[in-house]
C-alpha cells in the first residue's frame, strides 16, 4: 500500500517540505528562545527560497492527489512562486523595524511561513474542503500577525477588526460551499463542474447559484474588493508597517489566484451568471479605490485603498473569463507585487530620530534629501497609475486588453476612467517629494530596505526592455487554467 | 545601420553620461549644460542624415526596423516617412536651443532639468518614429512624466495647479484613445501600423474609433473646447519647457490626425469633418479675441497657439493636397515661430523677471537687436508673405475654399485678428518711449542669444522664402494618404450602394 501512496504525494512535495520547516524552526525558536529570532528569520526565508526552487522542480503538468483535493499546474507554480517571493520580501523588509519596536520575536516568521503555507494550499485547492483549510490557515495566522504588537491599542484593534470581519466571511464561505455541495453533490472542483456541465443555461439551479454567490463574498473579502473592502483601510494604517506590507503583497497575490481558480474551475460553465457580479465589484472598486483614496492624508491608508483599487482592476480579466484575461491577471498580480513591496521598503524607510512617520506630508521635499529614495517611489507611484514605459501600464493593458476583446467596452472605458482619477492621488505623492520644501531629512535608509526598492524599482522601471519570460509564464499560466 | 534608433536614444546616451558626472554642484552644472548640449547638437546632426539619405520619390515607410517585443503582435518597429521624418527633424532642431535658453535661467538642479529633458526628446522622437501603435501610445504617454517635473519643479508660482492639469486632461484623452488602440489590436490582430492603415474598420466602428483618438490628439493640439491646460501650462512652465511645449508636444496632436484618423478611419473623419471645421473655427476666432485681451506675453501667444493649430486641424480635414500641405507646413512653422517667441519672452523675462505687457515699453530704444529679432517672429506668426507662416496659412486657406467658403472666410477672420494681436503686443513691448526707470539698464542680446536666434530667423525666412524643399519631402506620402483615403471613401460607398439594391 505504501508504495501506491508515496508517488501520489510529489506535487504536495512543496507544501510537505515548507510544513516540516516551520515545525523545525518552530522548535528551534522555543528552545532558543527570543534570541533566536534573527536567526530564526534568515532560515525562514531559505525555508521560503528552498520551497520556491522544491516548487519550481515540480511537474510541470496537471497533477492531481490527495483523493483529488489537491492540484498542482502551471498556475499553482506561477502564483507559488510570487507567493514565496512576496513572503520572503516582506520578512526582509520587517527586520529593522521590528527591532526597533519590541517585535522582535521568533513567532514572527514562523506566522508568515504558516499563512505562507496556508496560501500554497488556497492556490492548489481543489476542493471546497481544502480550499476552506488553505484560507483558513493563512487567515488565522494573518489575525495573529496583525496584533502582533500587542502593546499598541491601534494594531490590536487592526487585528479584532480583521478577526471579526474575517470570522464573518468565513461563515459566508462555508454557507456558500455547504449550499454548493447540497445542489451539486461534491464538493470537488472537478465534480462540480460535472454536475454543471451539460445543464442548459437558466436550468442551473437557484440554489447552487446562491452558493456561488455567497462564495464570492467570502473571495472578495479575502481580496479587500469592495463592497468588502470596510477592513482593509483600518487594518493597514493600524497594523505594523512591515505587517501591512506582507498583507498588501503575499496574501493578496494568493487570494486572486484561489478566485480565478475557484471562478473558472468548477463554475467555468456558469460564467455568464457570475460575470455581472465579478463586473459589479470590479467597477466598484476600482472607483472606490480612486476616489477614496484622494483624500488620505496617511500613506499606509493611501496603499489600502490602492490596493482596493488595484484589485478591481484586476478582476477586469477575471470578469472577461478567457484565458486571456487569465494571463493578464497573472502579469498585473506580479507587477503588482513588485511595485507594492517596493513602496513599502520606500515607507518603511521614513524614520526620523524619534521615531516612523507615516503621513505624505512627511516626504516633502524627499527629492532633495534622498534622491535615490525619492526616484525610486517616484517610479513606483507613476507605475501604479499606469504611466508608460512603467510596468504598472503594461499590467493594466493586458487585462484592459482581455476586457476589449471579451466585448466589455463599457467596462474597460469606466476603467480608465477610474485610472485617471487614481493618477491624481499617485501624482500628489509625486508632487509633495519633488515640488515642495524639504521637510527635514530621514534618518540613514537601512541597507536590506535600499535594497528592496532598488531592485523592485529597477525592475518596475526596465520591465518593458525585456518582457519576454514574465508573459512567458503567464501565458503558461493561463494555458494551465483554462486549455 | 538603425539610424533611427541611434537618433531616438542617442538623448538617453547623453542624459546617463551627464547622471555620472560627479563634483561640486557647480561643476557638475558646467558639465551638465556642454553635454546636454553635445547630445542634442549630435542629435540633430544624426537626424540630418536620416534627410539627406531619405529617398522622398516612395510612400513607403524608409529606415524601417522591426524586433519582436511583446510577442510577435506587439513589436518594436520603426520607421519614417514624408510626413514624420519633417517632425523628427524639428524636434532635433528646436531641442539644442532649449538648452541653450535655459544655459543662465535654470541654476537649480541643474542635471536633474537636463536629464529631463533628454529623456523627453528621446520620446518626443520616438513619438514621430513609431511604427507599432502600442510602441507610439508608450512613447506618446510617457512624455508625461518629465514635463509633468520640469513644469512642476522648475515653473512659476502657480506650477503646481498648471502641471496637474497638464497632466490629467492628458491623461484622461489618452485613455480613451488606448482603450480604442486595444479594439484595434483585436480586430486587425496586430499592432503595426502599415497594416492597420489599410485594414478597414466597420463604419460604425470607425466612428466611435475616431472619437476616442479624438479624445486624445484634441486635447494635445489642442482644440477649443479642451484648450484650456495650455495657456496655464505655458504660463507656467521655464521658457525652453514653453518652447518645446509649443514646439512639438502640440504637433504630436496633429500629427495623429495624420497617421491615425485620416488613413484609418476614413469614413469618420469624412463624417466628422464638419464637427472639426466648427470647433476649429470657433477656436480660431474665439482664442484670437481672447489673446487680443491678455496681459501676460506668454499666455497670449498660448492663445495664439491655440488659433494657429487651430488652422491645423482645418487644413488636415480638408482631404486635399493644398490642406495637407499646408498644415504639416504650418505645424513645422509654428513649431519654429512660436518656440521663437518663447524665447523672445524669455529674453526680458530673464531680465525683468516679468511677464506682464505694461511692465515693458520703448525697448527698441536700448534693444535694437532684439526689436529686429521680436520683428521677424511677430511677422512670422502673422504670415507676412516672405515668413514661414505664410505658405502654411496660404495653402491651408486655399484647400478650405476648395471645401467650403464659409470654413475659409471665418478662418481668415483669425488671420487678421492674429496680426491685431501680434502688432499690439509688439508695440506695446518694443515702441514707444523708454519711462520705465528699472528698463533703462537693459542690455541688448549677449552673443549666446544671438547664437540662438540667427538660426531660427534663417529657417524662419527660408521656409517661407523657398517652402518648395519641405513640399517636395511630403508631397508623395501626402499623395498616398489621399488616394487611400479616396479609395476607402469609394469602397465605402460602393458597399453602401450594393446594400441598397
Amino acid at each position: 500500500m505504501t508504495h501506491m501512496t508515496l508517488p501520489s504525494l510529489i506535487p504536495v512535495i512543496p507544501e510537505l517540505a515548507l510544513a516540516l520547516m516551520i515545525m523545525a524552526l518552530l522548535m528551534f525558536g522555543v528552545f532558543r528562545g527570543d534570541g533566536s529570532t534573527r536567526a530564526v528569520s534568515w532560515l525562514s526565508i531559505i525555508a521560503l527560497v528552498v520551497t520556491i526552487v522544491l516548487v519550481g522542480m515540480g511537474p510541470t503538468e496537471k497533477t492531481v492527489a490527495m483523493n483529488n483535493m489537491f492540484v498542482t499546474d502551471g498556475f499553482a507554480r506561477v502564483f507559488k512562486t510570487l507567493t514565496l517571493l512576496g513572503s520572503a520580501v516582506a520578512l526582509i523588509l520587517s527586520f529593522g523595524f521590528n527591532r526597533d519596536h519590541q517585535m522582535e520575536r521568533f513567532e514572527y516568521p514562523i506566522l508568515v511561513l504558516l499563512a505562507t503555507l496556508g496560501m500554497m494550499l488556497m492556490l492548489s485547492a481543489n476542493d471546497l474542503m481544502s480550499l476552506y483549510l488553505g484560507i483558513e490557515l493563512q487567515s488565522l495566522s494573518l489575525y495573529v500577525i496583525a496584533a502582533f504588537r500587542r502593546d499598541d491599542s491601534r494594531a490590536t484593534e487592526a487585528g479584532l477588526k480583521y478577526f471579526v470581519l474575517g470570522a464573518v466571511s468565513s461563515g459566508m464561505l462555508l454557507y456558500g460551499c455547504s449550499l454548493i455541495y447540497g445542489f451539486s453533490g461534491s464538493t470537488n472542483f472537478v465534480g462540480i463542474a460535472k454536475a454543471l456541465s451539460g445543464v442548459p443555461h437558466g436550468d442551473v439551479s437557484i440554489g447552487l447559484i446562491t452558493g456561488m454567490i455567497f462564495l464570492v463574498a467570502g473571495l472578495a473579502f479575502k481580496v479587500s474588493a469592495v463592497p468588502f473592502h470596510m477592513w482593509a483601510p483600518d487594518v493597514y494604517e493600524g497594523a505594523p508597517t512591515p505587517v501591512t506590507a506582507f498583507f498588501a503583497a503575499a496574501p493578496k497575490v494568493a487570494a486572486i489566484g484561489l478566485f480565478l481558480r475557484a471562478m473558472l474551475s468548477p463554475f467555468g460553465e456558469l460564467v455568464t451568471d457570475w460575470r455581472q457580479v465579478i463586473i459589479f465589484i470590479a467597477v466598484a472598486s476600482m472607483l472606490l479605490g480612486s476616489f477614496a483614496a484622494i483624500n488620505q492624508r496617511n500613506i499606509k491608508r493611501l496603499m489600502a485603498y490602492s490596493s482596493i483599487g488595484h484589485v478591481g482592476f484586476a478582476l477586469l480579466g477575471l470578469a472577461a473569463g478567457t484565458q486571456e484575461g487569465v494571463r493578464g491577471v497573472v502579469v498585473y498580480m506580479t507587477i503588482y507585487l513588485v511595485m507594492t513591496l517596493g513602496t513599502f521598503a520606500c515607507i518603511l524607510s521614513m524614520k526620523r530620530e524619534h521615531g516612523m512617520v507615516e503621513t505624505i506630508d512627511d516626504l516633502a521635499g524627499l527629492g532633495r534629501t534622498h534622491p535615490a529614495m525619492a526616484l525610486m517611489l517616484g517610479i513606483f507611484m507613476f507605475s501604479l497609475a499606469g504611466i508608460p514605459p512603467l510596468a504598472g501600464f503594461f499590467a493594466k493593458f493586458y487585462v484592459f486588453m482581455a476586457a476589449v476583446n471579451a466585448g466589455l467596452y463599457i467596462l474597460a472605458v469606466i476603467g480608465m476612467l477610474a485610472s485617471c482619477v487614481g493618477a491624481y492621488y499617485y501624482l500628489r505623492v509625486v508632487k509633495v517629494m519633488y515640488f515642495d520644501q524639504p521637510a527635514g531629512a530621514f534618518a540613514p535608509v537601512r541597507g536590506e530596505l535600499a535594497l528592496v526598492f532598488g531592485a523592485t524599482g529597477l525592475f518596475t522601471l526596465f520591465f518593458f526592455v525585456y518582457p519576454a519570460p514574465i508573459m512567458a509564464a503567464a501565458e503558461t499560466a493561463a494555458r494551465a487554467l483554462l486549455p | 545601420m538603425p539610424l533611427l534608433t541611434i537618433t531616438t536614444f542617442l538623448p538617453l546616451v547623453g542624459a546617463f553620461l551627464i547622471l555620472l558626472s560627479r563634483g561640486d554642484e557647480e561643476s557638475v552644472a558646467r558639465s551638465a549644460r556642454w553635454i546636454a548640449l553635445w547630445t542634442t547638437v549630435i542629435t540633430f546632426a544624426v537626424s540630418l542624415l536620416i534627410w539627406i539619405k531619405f529617398d522622398s520619390g516612395t510612400a513607403n515607410f524608409q529606415y524601417v526596423e522591426h524586433a519582436p517585443w511583446f510577442g510577435e503582435t506587439i513589436g518594436y518597429r520603426l520607421g519614417v516617412d514624408g510626413i514624420s521624418m519633417l517632425f523628427v527633424i524639428l524636434t532635433t532642431f528646436l531641442m539644442p536651443f532649449c538648452i541653450l535658453a535655459s544655459w543662465e535661467a535654470i541654476h537649480v538642479r541643474v542635471k536633474e532639468y537636463l536629464v529631463a529633458f533628454l529623456i523627453l526628446e528621446t520620446l518626443m522622437i520616438g513619438v514621430f518614429c513609431s511604427l507599432d501603435i502600442v510602441l507610439f501610445y508608450l512613447f506618446f504617454e510617457a512624455g508625461l512624466i518629465p514635463m509633468f517635473l520640469i513644469i512642476g519643479v522648475w515653473g512659476g508660482p502657480r506650477r503646481i495647479y498648471a502641471t496637474f492639469k497638464f497632466f490629467l486632461y492628458t491623461l484622461l484623452g489618452s485613455l480613451l484613445m488606448l482603450v480604442a488602440i486595444l479594439y484595434m489590436i483585436n480586430q486587425a490582430g496586430t499592432a503595426d501600423i502599415p497594416t492597420l492603415m489599410k485594414y478597414s474598420f466597420s463604419p460604425t466602428a470607425q466612428k466611435w474609433l475616431f472619437l476616442a483618438f479624438f479624445a486624445s490628439l484634441a486635447v494635445k493640439v489642442p482644440m477649443w473646447p479642451v484648450h484650456t491646460w495650455l495657456p496655464d501650462a505655458h504660463v507656467e512652465a521655464p521658457t525652453a519647457g514653453s518652447v518645446i511645449l509649443a514646439g512639438v508636444l502640440l504637433k504630436m496632436g496633429g500629427y495623429g490626425f495624420l497617421r491615425f484618423s485620416l488613413p484609418m478611419f476614413p469614413d469618420a473623419s469624412l463624417y466628422f469633418a464638419p464637427l472639426i471645421f466648427a470647433l476649429s473655427v470657433i477656436g480660431v476666432i474665439y482664442t484670437s479675441l481672447v489673446a487680443l485681451a491678455q496681459e501676460d506675453m506668454k499666455k497670449l501667444i498660448a492663445y495664439s497657439s491655440v488659433a494657429h493649430m487651430g488652422f491645423v486641424t482645418i487644413g488636415t480635414f480638408t482631404f486635399n493636397q493644398q490642406g495637407l500641405q499646408g498644415a504639416i507646413l504650418q505645424m513645422l512653422s509654428h513649431g519654429i515661430v512660436s518656440g521663437a517667441l518663447f524665447l523672445c519672452v524669455g529674453v526680458v523675462y530673464d531680465r525683468v523677471h516679468s511677464r506682464l505687457i505694461d511692465v515693458y515699453g520703448g525697448l527698441v530704444n536700448n534693444m535694437p537687436k532684439y526689436a529686429v529679432v521680436f520683428m521677424v517672429f511677430t511677422m512670422g506668426t502673422i504670415g507676412l508673405p516672405g515668413t514661414s507662416g505664410f505658405v502654411g496659412e496660404f495653402l491651408i486657406l486655399n484647400g478650405a475654399f476648395q471645401v467650403s467658403t464659409w470654413v475659409a472666410f471665418l478662418a481668415a477672420t483669425g488671420v487678421i485678428l492674429g496680426a491685431a494681436y501680434s502688432l499690439w503686443l509688439y508695440r506695446r513691448v518694443i515702441f514707444g518711449k523708454l519711462e520705465k526707470e528699472n528698463l533703462k539698464g537693459l542690455l541688448d542680446l549677449s552673443p549666446r542669444e544671438i547664437l540662438i536666434f540667427a538660426p531660427l530667423i534663417v529657417v524662419t525666412l527660408w521656409m517661407g522664402v523657398a517652402p518648395q524643399i519641405f513640399l517636395d519631402v511630403m508631397a508623395v506620402s501626402v499623395d498616398h494618404l489621399l488616394q487611400q483615403h479616396q479609395a476607402a471613401i469609394a469602397a465605402t460607398a460602393k458597399l453602401a450602394a450594393a446594400v441598397a439594391h
